[in-house]
């Protein structure tokens, strides 16, 4: 007779001290794990609501001006430093870990209409009210030291926006007309128009460095070639667009904030249609900034809150309010790809996380490994009902979820109008225009 | 007085003959030897006279092998990495490989090969990790001329070594039997429940009593719950839940009657089985009654459940089996398994296979997800206590003989594995888990018997640890609460959540009506204006109305008159173009 019996040795099974971790033996045998999959659902469920749970993005408030917040800017090489100019002409430099002022300025008289820092960092520009332009230093003056600008450039007119160049020492301003400005001189080496009316904002493209776009008031978006006399192409629209971010990533994708509280993107080189239009606010859009990985923008708008939209999706995947915070005009995603801010009328500058429910910090490696799992799980069950409920589920404010239903009914009652206008014309009278289309007059070349 | 001389002498001597080690930077010996060396490749040179060198030829050969030198310069015997067999492979295997066809998008198809590549890479790793698994199974072989049958338990526990020997023992409590039994699913604890009131449980292998009781009642069953802390109760009247001290924790009094008892691990749930015919399900983490369900076939003293999709097997007087989900108020399955009643039914681990005995006397193997009959055995006596080992192994008794059959659903069985016969008629038996031992409960007491091979010999120390502590008893309590599957989920395939849902069209519609906010394909309800001077009398509206529905009919039908002559059109194009006559066809009906 030959007999084996299942006999284990305890000492292979069990921690040898107490100071030791426990032994935990796998056997990955699949019908020793039964009911993987509702398992797996289970998970996932739970990681959801978790998720929601812990959807807490706001982060701090940096209070201190005495006016509305009117424009921000980000530090080129410093991901704690943030500029703010207020509506009183009051330019703050804000220190982000510490959360408090580190230098106030009183930088023009009337509005800071804009700012940007130059690329290397050393220093910064601001037009004001005041028909100037201000290049500042970027370190705080030495005790006893007046606080005076590098730099100051009267200009004729109200200047609106400034944008510095990527690389060089140009920059670019708007007013009435969009000037280029060599550093080093006082007066703009090129001018461009087109029409005669004023211009809103003016951004720099980071890739191509010598192409700019830039949003007039006659409702058009207008894109120029730093090295050419005159503008390369404008595309007209039904409303005005308030301000315009290129993607940093694909350089050849702009999207621009309008007043028809929609927000669009544009393929530069095919300008008749929008490649995508984002829909959800329910007042005017005021401010985009792009995520430096360019997935993803976030837009502030008129109607108190701030949404983030991912690139190519129609609607907003997050929506950000508070009850104190009134009018966002500016906002910012941080070069770190976790932060937003945003500044509002109510005079204050708010932090956000850009994704809600982020854990802050350093994370073990253990902690990593599960959000890891619990992201991979949601991935695979989000199209089941009951997940993907919670999972977009979003408290509103009362005045945003009412008359986001309003645009609804407003929006149906004119498509079912203009099915029975077709209905009742001669067929082929009465086109079908799409979504993208309807919102384009002209472009002009 | 000689060895230190003598090692004076070998040191001397030594140190004469000794070569000096060379070094990189005495050149002079250096080249030397490599003249010599050239000399002796010169030599190899005329040898060969095609030029090649057979160094030059071995080191070729490796570099084609793709081998690499280690650094002591042999080679590896085991080159790249072990190679895994098929069926470990086809083990871990999840599910058939999606086939693209040549429809589907660029970035689907790379998302797909991405996600296939994954799971095929944890397939190897998983099937790599189960070469390394520390135990092996238990077997048990006679000699030549031996049956393992007639092998008596005595001698096996004589043959192994004295752990594995006590495995082997009797408890004789013949007072209050006969006893039914439970072992917890790490195999550690065993709970012995008496028809006559008497309650115990312990720690087998240490033979550590926890608690001992008698509730001066008739038990009928017995069941640990999720852990070795808490166990259920089925006495004469109601439902009773005690701690592993014996102290009463609850008394369902929504439980009555209550004949056998099942606990359904992953779900919490506590099925159970009366005699006024009524299925009911406790969820034991909340202490709510899930469903109660009238299955209305009378007593049910019968009952298994399905490990791989909690389905509960409920077998009946008519020889029917029928399959209970708590989501149903029909079952989901009814089978006619026997001619006479069900006395017994097991379900393997795999879920693949369902063994019944009943008062035919028969023996019979279903596959159950085909739900058709694979072997059928007569029993003289007919088997009254089933139970299917982790490995397989099937236990019937009849009366007090025990026997223990092998692969049962394979070829036909000739003759048991092993048989024991116990000192009263069998009440309860079950295979303790991890554990090559099978558990007896019958009129004298218990019986724990070696069946060798019965055990998995590796357990997943995250699902059921037989050697946890306290602390990771805990941890793995809070794991598994939060990952409770709710009994919603319960149905015959577990598997079909993962699956794509092929949504129906009225689904998808209705999805499409959520998304735009409206229905695309709703018709507006007419509704006739009012108009003045008697032309809004009822008669005229009526007339209106049916002008507008006329012409809607009109409408449709103009559409599909339209429609089936272009199918006709379409048809004789076709029809000339295949039309041409052949001599063969003058004689075509």
């Amino acid at each position: 007779m030959k007999v084996k019996v299942l006999c284990r040795n305890p000492d292979d099974y069990v921690r040898e001290t107490t100071k030791d971790i426990q032994r935990v033996p796998r056997n990955y045998d699949p019908s020793l794990h039964p009911f993987e999959v509702p398992r797996e659902y289970t998970r996932a469920l739970n990681a959801t609501k978790l998720e929601r749970v812990f959807a807490k993005p706001f982060l701090a408030s940096l209070d201190g001006h005495r006016d509305g917040v009117n424009c921000m800017a980000k530090h080129p090489k410093s991901l704690s430093t943030l500029l703010s100019g207020s509506c009183d002409g009051e330019v703050k430099v804000w220190n982000l870990t510490k959360r408090e002022c580190v230098r106030t300025l009183q930088a023009h008289e009337g509005f800071v209409r804009g700012m940007c820092p130059r690329f290397c960092g050393t220093s910064f520009f601001t037009v004001g009210d005041d028909k100037t332009i201000k290049q500042w230093k970027m370190e705080a003056p030495g005790y006893g030291e007046e606080e005076e600008p590098l730099n100051t450039i009267l200009g004729k007119a109200v200047y609106t926006g400034i944008d510095h160049h990527w690389k060089e020492g140009v920059f670019a301003t708007c007013g009435q007309q969009v000037d280029i400005w060599d550093e080093q001189r006082s007066s703009p080496i090129r001018s461009f128009t087109w029409g005669v009316d004023s211009f809103s904002c003016v951004r720099f493209n980071p890739v191509e460095a010598e192409l700019l776009a830039s949003c007039a008031s006659d409702r058009s978006i207008v894109l120029y070639d730093m090295r050419e006399a005159t503008p390369l192409k404008k595309v007209v629209m039904k409303l005005r667009s308030n301000t315009l971010c290129w993607n940093p990533m694909e350089a050849f994708n702009f999207t621009c904030a309008n007043e028809d509280y929609n927000l669009y993107t544009f393929d530069m080189r095919n300008l008749d249609t929008p490649v995508t239009v984002h829909m959800d606010h329910v007042s005017a859009v005021l401010d985009v900034d792009y995520s430096p990985t360019g997935r993803e923008f976030v837009s502030a708008s008129f109607d108190k809150s701030i949404r983030i939209f991912p690139k190519d999706k129609g609607h907003s995947r997050e929506v950000y309010h508070t009850k104190r915070m009134q009018h966002v005009i500016c906002v910012k995603w941080s070069s770190d790809n976790k932060y937003i801010l945003s500044g509002s009328d109510e005079m204050n500058i708010r932090l956000w996380k850009a994704n809600a429910s982020e854990k802050l910090g350093v994370l073990s490696p253990r902690e990593k490994a599960a959000l890891n799992y619990s992201q991979k799980l949601k991935e695979k069950f989000q199209h089941h009902p009951q997940i993907r409920r919670i999972a977009r589920h979003r408290h509103l404010p009362k005045a945003i979820y009412s008359q986001g239903k309003e645009l609804r009914v407003m929006k149906e009652a004119r498509r079912r109008k203009e099915r029975n206008v077709r209905k009742h014309s001669k067929p082929g009278s009465v086109p079908v225009v799409t979504e993208k289309e309807k919102h384009v007059v002209t472009v002009v070349k | 007085m000689a060895a230190p001389e003598d090692v004076g002498m070998k040191r001397a001597h030594v140190g004469k003959k000794k070569i000096a080690t060379k070094r990189y930077w005495d050149s002079a010996e250096k080249g030397e030897k490599e003249d010599g060396d050239k000399e002796q490749k010169e030599e190899e040179r005329k040898k060969h006279p095609d030029g090649e060198m057979p160094g030059l030829e071995k080191k070729r050969k490796m570099k084609e092998a793709g081998e690499k030198k280690v650094i002591s310069g042999k080679e590896d015997p085991f080159p790249g990495p072990a190679p895994i067999p098929k069926e470990k492979l086809k083990k871990f295997q999840r599910g058939e490989k999606t086939k693209l066809s040549s429809e589907t998008s660029g970035r689907l198809k790379e998302t797909l090969s991405r996600s296939e590549k994954a799971s095929d890479l944890a397939q190897t790793q998983a099937a790599r990790y189960d070469l390394l698994l520390p135990e092996d199974a238990g077997f048990l072989e006679g000699d030549e001329g031996e049956d393992t049958c007639t092998i008596a338990q005595e001698d096996i526990a004589d043959a192994v070594d004295i752990t594995s020997g006590a495995k082997y023992f009797n408890l004789v409590l013949s007072q209050f039997g006969p006893y039914r039994l439970d072992y917890t699913r790490t195999g550690r604890h065993l709970l012995l429940g008496g028809r006559r009131g008497h309650v115990a449980c312990m720690d087998w292998q240490s033979k550590q009593l926890m608690c001992e009781m008698n509730v001066m009642e008739t038990v009928n069953d017995v069941k640990w719950l999720h852990t070795e802390a808490m166990f259920a109760v089925a006495q004469k009247k109601w439902l009773y839940i005690y701690d592993s001290n014996g102290i009463e924790l609850h008394c369902i009094r929504k439980f009555n009657d209550v004949l056998r008892l099942q606990f359904l691990p992953y779900h919490f749930l506590l099925a159970t089985a009366s005699t006024t015919g009524f299925l009911q399900y406790l969820d034991v983490s909340v202490g709510k009654e899930v469903a109660a369900i009238c299955t209305k076939a009378g007593r049910l003293d019968v009952m298994a459940q399905n490990p791989q999709n909690a389905v509960i097997y409920l077998g009946h007087p008519t020889g029917t089996v029928t399959l209970w989900s708590p989501n149903q108020r029909e079952p989901l399955v009814k089978m006619l398994c026997h001619r006479g009643g069900v006395r017994s039914i097991a379900v393997d681990k795999t879920g693949t296979y369902m063994v019944t005995s009943g008062l035919d006397r028969k023996l019979k193997v279903f596959d159950i997800r085909a739900f058709q009959p694979l072997q059928s055995y007569f029993l003289p006596a007919g088997a009254s206590c089933l139970s299917l080992s982790q490995r397989g192994l099937l236990g019937a008794s009849t009366g007090n003989i025990v026997q223990v059959y092998q692969d049962v659903w394979g070829t036909p069985v000739k003759k048991p594995y092993m048989a024991h016969r116990v000192r009263g008629s069998v009440w309860g038996a079950q295979f303790c888990p991890f554990e090559d031992v099978l558990g007896v409960g019958h009129a004298e007491g218990f019986t724990s018997m070696i069946v060798p091979g019965a055990g998995e010999p590796n357990f997943d120390g995250l699902d059921a640890n037989p050697y946890r502590s306290v602390k990771q008893r805990q941890e793995w309590e809070v794991k598994a609460l939060l990952e409770k599957i709710q009994p919603e989920l319960i149905g015959l395939d577990p598997g079909q959540l993962g699956e794509v849902d092929r949504a129906s069209w009225e689904q998808r519609h209705q999805d499409k009506v959520q998304a735009l906010g409206f229905d695309p394909l709703a018709k507006e309800k007419f509704t006739p204006r009012l108009k003045t001077k008697g032309r809004s009398s009822s008669g005229k509206v009526e007339k209106r109305k049916k002008q507008v529905a006329h012409q809607d009919q009109r409408e449709l039908i103009r559409q599909t008159v339209e429609e089936k002559v272009e199918k006709e059109k379409e048809k004789k194009r076709e029809k000339s173009k295949t039309d041409q006559r052949s001599a063969l066809d003058r004689f075509r009906k």
